[in-house]
């Protein structure tokens, strides 16, 4: 029990620590270099607030598109075909929705990372896996969308494709390194 | 593409809730799908507006400039389009150590700021140009050192091993963005060629 508070107050004094100093340093920096800095602070704001109105429609979409789509349960209906290939693989299948989600939701994929977690505990095969599952990559559609939507791009070229590459060899990744690290 | 995949979600979800004869649950999910997306925005405005004017301050104190010339050789590399002193080169670098050290929601100010400062110089306003997609791609790919989120979520379960993760996510994180990043190269390299 000592150990995990060691580790706790480690992680959270690194992470306190990270956003104030870096703001504190810029603030200083420029402070230092005669920049009027609440002047700076406003003007960057506004711009903020443009972003928000520029992203809106973009996040209403894609929450809408993705809630319909991983509330129905279609992802399911599918995995009960894929059942007896993981089987034979000896995958672990509460891990196979939470791979598939990981490009599209990341609120959803942390659900199940959560579950798993308070299933099978944290230092289980599969709750190492999860989190590494989580830690590995991020969500791709949704930044693709948000990115894209924001200033107005309609073609994409090959960024889906990289991206979902990437997504699949962080899950294989993944995979490989779970067994050989937790197995 | 995203029109593509926006259409696929509606339509499939839509269709197997209808043929699953759960017709009042697709209705909710319609209905609510606004104050979600609504939600998830208001969420992030704080931050966004925040963040936005912190780094107004960088910019303005030719900081965010400095840390762009730290990254220099590797923005070299991944982004040969862009010119030394183009003004998104900042942005970029900041967004990728946001990234790197898991501050997922100081990551994505600056990764929308970059994509407008791209776009300024963009001929073809609707297409994507080269350092967007490669931009995209670390993004998407998200590297992370520190994984904040999972850590913090492994300790609230009451791991014993919280950090044992670390090393492994390293290394999956890693050669999934090198595996994009080839790709995004190859894509590259083989239209030049055309």
């Amino acid at each position: 029990m000592i150990i995990v508070r060691e580790e706790r107050n480690v992680m959270n004094s690194i992470a306190n620590y990270l956003i104030p100093f870096f703001v504190i340093f810029i603030i200083i920096y420029a402070f230092a270099h005669k920049i009027n800095v609440y002047d700076s602070f406003l003007k960057g704001a506004k711009e903020g607030i443009a972003l928000v109105f520029d992203i809106a429609p973009t996040i209403v979409g894609m929450v809408l598109a993705i809630n319909i789509f991983i509330n129905s349960s279609v992802i399911q209906f599918v995995l009960s075909f894929l059942t007896p290939f993981f089987n034979k693989l000896s995958i672990p299948l509460m891990i196979i929705p939470m791979a598939l989600i990981r490009p599209i939701s990341g609120t959803a994929t942390l659900a199940i990372m959560s579950n798993i977690l308070a299933t099978y505990g944290p230092d289980s095969f599969v709750g190492n896996l999860a989190s590494i599952l989580q830690g590995c990559t991020d969500t791709t559609i949704y930044v693709l969308a948000l990115y894209f939507g924001s200033v107005g791009v309609v073609k994409t070229k090959h960024a889906l494709t990289s991206g979902l590459i990437a997504d699949f060899f962080g899950i294989l990744m993944a995979f490989l390194i779970s067994y050989i690290f937790f197995r | 593409m995203v029109t593509k995949i926006w259409v696929f979600f509606i339509l499939s979800g839509s269709l197997f809730y209808l043929f699953s004869g759960n017709v009042s649950a697709l209705n909710e999910q319609i209905l609510k799908g606004g104050t979600d997306g609504l939600k998830l925005l208001f969420s992030m405005m704080p931050l966004l507006i925040m963040w936005s004017g912190i780094m107004k301050i960088a910019e303005d104190s030719l900081l965010l400039k400095k840390f762009a010339k730290v990254l220099r050789p590797l923005l070299r590399i991944l982004f040969p389009s862009l010119d030394s002193n183009h003004p998104a080169l900042g942005y970029i670098s900041s967004n990728i150590a946001a990234n790197l050290l898991g501050l997922g929601s100081a990551a994505t100010p600056f990764g929308l700021k970059a994509m407008q400062a791209l776009q300024n110089d963009n001929p073809n306003k609707l297409e994507a140009t080269e350092a967007m997609v490669t931009f995209l791609v670390l993004n998407t790919g998200g590297v992370t050192i520190i994984p904040t989120t999972v850590l913090a979520l492994r300790i609230s379960y009451g791991s014993t091993n919280p950090s044992a993760i670390i090393i492994p996510s390293i290394i999956a994180t890693f050669s999934s963005n090198i595996a994009g990043l080839l790709y995004d190269y190859c894509k590259r390299r083989k239209k030049r060629y055309e």
